[in-house]
């Protein structure tokens, strides 16, 4: 189908929570593309409307904001799109439910030249509540067309296109709803005599006056002449100009709201009822670490009912079936998420196995190695990777939109703010003991660049549900060969000390290269509602669009790479995965071994097996899965068998056996070091992939050298600690000097910075 | 007085903004007018940010914010 050019284009602009996105959505349907705006991690959306009657608009979908004067970068992005690329017209979208402070923002765009069509959605709402509006009165009142719809039903979308249409045909001059004052009309007539002839001189005077930011950097002459007329003036028309809107919108549109009007204690509506459970002040946090358990139960639990405890079903089901291993297992019953998982993983691996059986003359092993573990490998890496990371977005979401996870901001803010950020971060962070690929996509709602650097640092030392098999094993190993506790209180211990070092990290960078006022923190708690399954799935069907599209390649070829790299040897003869200890990697393992002698995994542990614990460093990188994965293959090249059976924990314990019989040392203290590392390190690709894409640009190479740095500063220092416990003393005093230089380093800088202002 | 001193449960009207730059911009744009009627409706479970109602919403902001606030209780 050949692609017919748009007739016009319409912006859409709204307060956030306003149903900008459900409009969106309901115009553009299918078409909707999903991508950045040019220079930020800021996602722009746009699509196409068909005309019934032949015909299209394009329609782009614009940041939430409450004012065109900028805040975040995501605000810079919808004022400089109204007044630089200038649509045809812009759709304000207005919640009448929440009237003035939405028409707030319409009395700014009104100033600029450009048309206007109000569209007041949640009509549906407002009758609920008992309450009309008076639609033709308030178009008079504002002076532009103003169209009822409900962006949730479909309701008025023809109608309000159509007087899109029409006033995208026309040409406007703005108004402004402020009464007019001697200061006022002079610097409008600085601005309209000016030879440079600014577009939207009302606008652009009004913003001089308020001594906007951005209007002092675009217009930096003209600026300073009004700031001159404003000194002369005595008035403060910062607050003046904000009042003067909030006065015509209470005198002139709030009484075209028919019906009873209470006062704001009077109001207790359902969102308030609920907000008194979940924000409460005692049962707040219990609730919120309750829900957390719940999603995450529901995503990764290999025993959703705790059946096994109870042997309930304990041989109910016949063994060796099908099912088995699908659904359960060990006579418990699997989570949903895991059950989506497995179903993804017997599609592929059945896949694979009759690719498999297509290539299975013996003189092609090696191409049949190639394109069942290294092709379809990579591929399946990805999209094995996809059921639970998109599980868990979908609760996310459902978090995210029906306007709890502001709540949990706000609850959590105290906490957040000694460490630089706002409660906003602390979902982010939840998020990666799930998995460091939906975390990280999640940072797109904090504010500032700053914020999501340091929180998208961190995410990985929130250990995922692909490293904990590294935890069992290891630590099954700690307790089986070294005597050490229990090895779930390892596993615990190792989930906590993550944390500890991102506290660490975070304070140590708020001190140093990511330097920041603490953000304000003045955010609207949206009234709770019930989340859209159409948005929630065009919301997912997103993330999944994105993850391919950015992940898919570098997984792909890194995984094949590998893939080569462990099943050739230097003169290209092909190998099984049990002779993995001839490979090309196993000798680039022996080449970087010596690297990990301060983490207690290096030269010590001697030149026949030691190289072990490098490679899996490396096979880690594609997904931490293959650690314990490599292991195995190394246990059955170890014990000169064709495929490793014992548990993962087994497969360590050979190696480590294997190093120790040929004259090297393994201690208790390098294993734990060797999980730190890998806890702690850079995660697998696809995280790598999606930190890129969500990072301001430039930031991923010193976000790489940040995760190799800690990793390896972090396991040294667990190596020294636990091997000679003397050394914490060390390890302390240098931790506190470090944090005694940054504490100075800030100081010195904002002392200068004082200076300077 | 200010907004941070306000109890639960008390209503105000706001008289100015204090201080400078983006957070009084901010806290203006919201709403946070002179006259404007403002309900302290609770506080975080750690005492801090609070919530309050103006306007017929809902807006939580930082003591350290509120102080800038000046208000006249009812």
């Amino acid at each position: 189908m050949k692609k017919e050019k748009s007739e016009f284009t319409a912006a859409l602009l709204g307060n956030p929570n306003s149903g900008k996105t459900t409009l969106f959505n309901s115009l553009t349907g299918a078409t909707a593309y999903v991508g950045n705006w040019p220079g930020v991690t800021v996602e722009k959306r746009s699509g196409e409307f068909r005309f019934k009657k032949g015909g299209s608009a394009e329609i782009v979908d614009l940041p939430g904001i409450y004012s065109l004067s900028p805040y975040s970068p995501e605000e810079e992005i919808a004022r400089s799109y109204i007044i630089d690329s200038r649509p045809d017209v812009v759709i304000d979208v207005v919640d009448c439910t929440n009237l003035e402070r939405n028409l707030y923002l319409t009395t700014q765009v009104l100033e600029t030249d450009v048309p206007v069509v109000i569209a007041l959605n949640m009509t549906d709402a407002l009758k609920k509540e008992g309450k009309a509006i008076d639609a033709s009165r308030l178009s008079k009142v504002l002076g532009a067309r103003v169209v009822a719809i409900s962006a949730l039903k479909g309701e008025g979308l023809d109608e309000l296109m159509a007087a899109a249409k029409e006033a995208a045909k026309e040409k406007r001059k703005g108004s402004s709803v402020l009464p007019s004052s001697d200061e006022l009309k002079e610097a409008l007539s600085i601005y309209s005599s000016d030879e440079s002839e600014v577009s939207s001189p009302l606008f652009h005077s009004i913003k001089a006056l308020e001594r906007d930011e951005l209007e002092k950097k675009a217009n930096p002459h003209l600026c300073e002449k009004v700031e001159k007329l404003v000194e002369g003036s005595g008035i403060d028309y910062e607050t003046w100009i904000a009042d003067e809107r909030y006065k015509f919108i209470e005198r002139e549109c709030s009484p075209c709201l028919e019906g009873k009007r209470e006062s704001e204690r009077e109001k207790l509506s359902f969102s308030d009822k609920v907000d008194r459970v979940l924000t409460n002040r005692w049962a707040g946090i219990p609730i919120f670490v309750a829900i957390l358990f719940i999603v995450f139960h529901i995503v990764f639990s290999e025993d959703f009912l705790y059946l096994s405890y109870t042997g309930a079903i304990q041989g109910t089901f016949a063994e060796g079936t099908m099912w088995e291993g699908l659904f359960y297992a060990d006579g418990a019953i699997m989570s949903p998420g895991v059950i989506m998982a497995n179903f993804v993983n017997c599609l592929t691996g059945g896949l694979t196995e009759v690719v498999g059986n297509w290539i299975s003359d013996p003189s092609l092993v090696p191409l049949r190695g190639f394109i069942c573990d290294g092709i379809l490998g990579g591929l399946f890496a990805v999209i094995g990777f996809l059921p639970q990371i998109l599980f868990l977005f979908f609760f996310f979401s459902i978090l995210e939109d029906s306007g709890y996870m502001a709540r949990v901001a706000f609850i959590f803010d105290r906490i957040f703010r000694r460490f630089g950020l706002s409660g906003r971060s602390l979902l982010p962070m939840i998020m990666g003991f799930g998995c460091s690929v939906p975390a990280i996509m999640n940072t797109r709602t904090l504010n500032g660049d700053k914020e999501r650097i340091k929180t998208i640092r961190v995410i990985p030392f929130f250990s995922c549900m692909a490293k904990a098999p590294i935890l069992s094993a290891v630590a099954g190993t700690l307790s089986a060969d070294f005597g050490w506790a229990a090895s779930d209180l390892v596993a615990l211990s190792v989930y906590l000390l993550g944390i500890l070092v991102a506290i660490i990290s975070v304070v140590l960078m708020h001190l140093t290269t990511q330097r920041e006022a603490v953000p304000p923190f003045v955010m609207e708690l949206p009234s709770y509602h019930l989340p859209q399954p159409r948005a929630l799935a065009i919301h997912i069907y997103d993330k999944a669009k994105h993850f391919f599209k950015k992940a898919f390649t570098i997984i792909f070829l890194t995984t094949i790479a590998i893939w080569v790299l462990s099943h050739f040897s230097w003169d290209y003869t092909y190998l099984e995965n049990n002779q993995i200890n001839v490979s090309i990697l196993s000798d680039i393992g022996r080449l970087i071994q010596p690297l990990f002698t301060p983490l207690g995994f290096g030269s010590q542990l001697g030149t026949a097996w030691g190289w072990a614990f490098a490679v899996t460093a490396i096979t880690g990188l594609i997904a931490k899965e293959n650690v314990i994965m490599t292991m195995a293959y190394l246990g059955a090249a170890i014990l000169q068998i064709e495929e490793f059976g014992g548990s993962d924990a087994e497969a360590v314990g050979a190696v480590v056996e294997a190093i120790t019989l040929s004259g090297g040392v393994v201690s208790s203290g390098a294993l734990f070091a060797f999980i730190m590392f890998n806890v702690l390190t850079v995660p697998c690709f696809a995280a790598v992939a999606t930190a890129r894409s969500e990072l301001p640009s430039g930031k991923i190479g010193p976000t790489l050298l940040f995760w190799l740095l800690v990793s390896y500063l972090g396991g040294t220092a667990f190596y020294l600690m636990i091997d000679w416990p003397w050394t914490i003393a060390i390890v302390v005093a240098l931790l506190a000097a470090a944090f005694a230089g940054a504490f100075f380093y800030d100081r010195r800088k904002s002392a200068s910075e004082k200076e300077r202002a | 007085m200010h907004l941070d001193e306000l109890k639960v449960g008390e209503t105000a009207f706001v008289e100015k903004i204090e201080g400078e730059g983006r957070v009084r911009r901010r806290l203006l744009d919201m709403g946070i007018t002179p006259g404007a009627e403002i309900y302290l409706r609770k506080k975080a479970p750690l005492g801090d940010p609070i919530e309050i109602t103006l306007r017929g919403y809902e807006l939580t902001l930082r003591k350290t914010e509120a102080k800038a606030v000046s208000v006249v209780k009812r």
